[in-house]
């Protein structure tokens, strides 16, 4: 990648009396990553945020930022730049003020200043706005004008703290591809704050799920939505469906779990807990909706799962149909729409199949609440 | 009738009821201020005239008063503003558990009487100089006796919490991120501080300045301790009310509530008029050109007010100037001391008839004390409410004996002109 910052986070503990907020993080940012943290709310994502930017102290562990033990190190030291949760802007100064704020208290001239933030404001398309107040601006404009402020800086790393969750879904669609963009463009390091897992996959390149103060799992979004490493991240991650039971054979990196309501069913260990799993384990099995088809299977193969039709709903690309499952939960079905009549099938009893390589086994655990 | 009317008339009597209790006071006294009698009163009324205000103006205690409390005011918001500034922005930095302790220690002040703390800066200050080995004479020991000095410290004491209190109401709303957001972009905190919260902070400074100035102008009860040899104008009035009262007194009231009127009718103003113009800008309001106001008055009483008011006082100055009560004080003073010769000659006559009848007693009550309110140019100001204690007293007063202290009352001289 490019020559970016590198931030890496060892051993992270960081506690509020006795509260544990952040519980043993290690990350590895690459220098010109766009890496994000993706967790529910509350889940210590600010804090640790506010541990790389300097405004907490880690109670335990290291910050570096291009190798460098950030320990001591004030905000203002720091070569980080962060666009807070809430912006943040100054209301008592103007657009261009804002932005060219770092070169004020650096002791640079207005007229440089100046020339400086019409640069910016060209650059997020905001050109000849400079005078005007941040609260005469659009919920996306403010946006942008952060985004400037914390670039006019040249920080080497800019931290992002859910800056799009305050937009409506038209203008965080816009704003995610453009964000992608200015960070190609000035090739530093961003590391990004969201509980939406959508921002998250389609800006990063790694992406750390966090639970509760722990990090479940790093890795591409590719990895976490196909390989999810807990069921945390299995269901926090994209819709899924699943399937309790105890293990009842393993075989390689495969294993059949027998759950009460669908029988046997084969599924993929997933690659962390191959060889860990054993025979009578409690497991969960997960299944994306779009990984079933309608239709049986061989026998044999232990795919199949037959139960009756609850409910449908169109979705414009695609149907859902919705099976009895386990424990009152239904099993989602999504079968795309291709310009084929409505599939009445309510009240029909239905097989489903699937691949067993489309289908993730693990140990049981804590499951996202939604 | 239906209650709803009752009730209305009920509400309106009560309004009328509360606000000339707020109010009269102010009138009558403001109406004193323009009558030629000695004492100030309405009643008997005598002349129109701006005397008083030349008496006033011509009193070099009440002159020397206020510009001490101007110079006191001055150094009691700048020394209270900045104490009441850093005492609020601690209160936002302290440890959550320490904070209410805090907070009521540092509004103690302000429910201390005004009285222990005069005494207290005092003696504090005092003990001070001399814990500093300040011998008679030395700088400090003449600083530490000061009474601006004093006076200043005294008065800031709980002046200062009651600007905390303003600042407090101002900080709650502001965004700590803000600061860090300042922080994060390299400022320094002095630099966060200056370029972020001060700014913020500003209109909070401007009332609470405001606020410490009124406090300071008005106080009495710290002032009367500490002032030492120096005088307010609190001061130098409560000495006044004590020898004795006059009308110049009135005149001052009536410039202060007309500046005081002026000053919030014109601040008002101009809150209605940077309303208007926001309102403009946002578009929610046409800014045609409608009736034949000027702009910044259209829908805005107060700066109508405002300007009707000074008109009122432009025209009042330039009366002041030309206008003379003289005559009409003359005509006054004449048919006054045929009354009194009516009097006397019906006093005398009545004596000498009850002398006849009763030769024992010398002292006719008849009077009564209707003398008492006449305000003849020729008895001064010797009526004042202290002296209508004793009726034989009375009547030896008209020479202004030092006794009664009013012969220093520079009104006295200019009523027998
Ligand atoms: N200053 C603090 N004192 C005590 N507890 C705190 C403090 N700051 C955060 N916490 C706690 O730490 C936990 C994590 O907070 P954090 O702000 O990091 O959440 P988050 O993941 O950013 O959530 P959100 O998505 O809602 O912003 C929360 O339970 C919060 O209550
Ligand atoms: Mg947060």
């Amino acid at each position: 990648m490019s020559s970016g910052v590198a931030v890496d986070l060892e051993n992270l503990w960081i506690r509020f009396g006795d509260f544990v907020a952040v519980r043993d993080a290690n990350v590895a940012i690459n220098g010109g990553d766009f890496f994000s943290f993706l967790g529910p709310s509350g889940c210590g994502k600010t804090t640790i945020l506010r541990s790389v930017s300097g405004f907490l102290e880690p109670s335990e562990g290291t910050v570096r930022i291009g190798g460098r033990d950030m320990a001591g190190i004030g905000p203002n030291k720091r070569p980080t730049a962060l666009i807070f949760q809430n912006l943040a802007l100054f209301p008592l100064m103007k657009v261009w003020e804002n932005i060219s704020f770092s070169m004020e208290v650096a002791g640079v001239s207005a007229g440089e200043r100046r020339k400086r933030a019409d640069e910016l404001l060209d650059m997020i398309a905001l050109e000849g706005q400079g005078d005007k107040m941040p609260s005469e601006l659009s919920g996306g404009q403010k946006q942008r004008v952060a985004i400037a402020r914390a670039l006019c800086a040249n920080p080497d790393v800019l931290l992002l703290d859910e800056p799009l969750s305050a937009l409506d879904l038209k203008l965080r669609q816009h704003m995610r591809t453009e964000l992608r963009e200015i960070q190609q463009r000035v090739g530093i390091t961003f590391i990004y704050i969201t509980h939406d897992q959508g921002e998250a996959l389609t800006m990063s390149d790694n992406v750390a799920v966090m639970k509760g103060g722990v990090i479940d799992q790093i890795d591409t979004g590719h990895d976490i939505y196909d390989h999810p490493a807990t069921p945390f991240v299995a269901s926090f991650v994209g819709e899924t469906n699943v399937f309790r039971g105890k293990i009842s054979r393993i075989d390689g990196n495969q294993a059949l779990i027998s759950t009460n309501r669908s029988g046997d069913l084969l599924a993929r260990i997933t690659p962390t807990q191959v060889g860990k799993m054993s025979v009578g384990d409690d497991a969960m099995m997960f299944i994306r909706p779009e990984a079933l088809q309608l239709g049986e299977a061989d026998a044999s193969a232990k795919t199949t799962i037959s139960a009756g039709t609850v409910n449908e709903e169109f979705e414009g690309n695609s149907f859902s149909v919705f099976l009895e499952g386990d424990g009152g939960k239904s099993i989602k079905m999504s079968v795309p729409n291709v310009g084929q009549d409505n599939i009445s099938v309510r009240g029909k009893d239905l097989s489903l199949h699937y691949d067993a390589n489309n289908a993730i086994m693990m140990p049981a655990g804590e499951l996202a609440s939604d | 009738m239906s209650s709803a009317t009752i009730v209305r008339v009920a509400l309106g009597a009560y309004l009328l009821i509360f606000f000339s209790y707020l109010l009269g006071p102010l009138v009558v006294m403001s109406l004193t201020a323009f009558n030629s009698a000695a004492f100030p009163s309405v009643s008997p009324w005598a002349c129109f005239s701006f005397e008083w205000f030349r008496v006033l103006y011509d009193d070099k205690h009440i002159r020397e008063g206020i510009y001490y409390s101007i110079i006191i005011g001055v150094g009691t918001v700048i020394l209270s503003v900045s104490m009441g500034l850093a005492a609020s922005i601690v209160l936002t930095q302290i440890w959550p558990r320490l904070r209410s302790t805090y907070y009521t220690l540092i509004i103690a002040p302000i429910l201390i009487p005004g009285v222990v703390l005069g005494i207290s800066t005092l003696v504090f200050w005092d003990r001070v100089g001399k814990f500093l080995g300040a011998t008679d004479g030395s700088f400090l020991h003449d600083l530490f006796h000061n009474g601006i000095f004093l006076t200043i410290l005294g008065q800031s004491a709980f002046i200062a919490s009651y600007a905390m209190l303003v600042f407090v109401a101002r900080l709650q709303r502001f965004d700590p991120g803000l600061t860090e957001a300042a922080l994060d972009l390299g400022a320094s905190h002095t630099q966060a501080f200056r370029k972020i919260l001060l700014p913020f902070m500003r209109p909070a400074i401007a009332s609470a300045s405001v606020l410490a100035f009124l406090a300071s102008f008005e106080n009495y009860n710290t002032t009367t301790f500490t002032i030492i040899d120096y005088k307010t104008l609190t001061t130098v009035l409560a000495q006044k009310v004590r020898l004795g009262i006059n009308p110049s007194i009135s005149s001052l009231a009536f410039i202060i509530i007309v500046l005081t009127i002026f000053a919030a009718l014109a601040f008002e103003a101009s809150q209605r008029n940077r309303q208007r113009k926001e309102a403009i800008k946002q578009g929610k309001q046409k800014s045609g050109s409608k009736g034949f106001l000027p702009s910044f008055m259209r829908g805005n009483p107060a700066a109508i007010l405002f300007v009707l008011l000074a008109c009122v006082v432009i025209v009042m100055i330039s009366v002041a100037n030309s206008y003379s009560a003289k005559e009409c004080k003359v005509r006054v003073r004449e048919a006054r001391q045929i009354e009194i010769q009516q009097r006397i000659d019906a006093l005398k006559k009545a004596r000498a008839a009850k002398e006849l009848a009763n030769p024992g007693q010398s002292q006719a009550p008849a009077t009564g004390d209707k003398p008492a309110n006449a305000p003849s140019g020729a008895f001064g100001n010797v009526f004042d409410p202290n002296n209508l204690t004793d009726e034989t007293q009375e009547k030896e007063t008209p020479g202004g004996s030092g006794a009664f202290g009013n012969v220093f009352d520079p009104t006295n001289l200019n009523n027998d002109e």
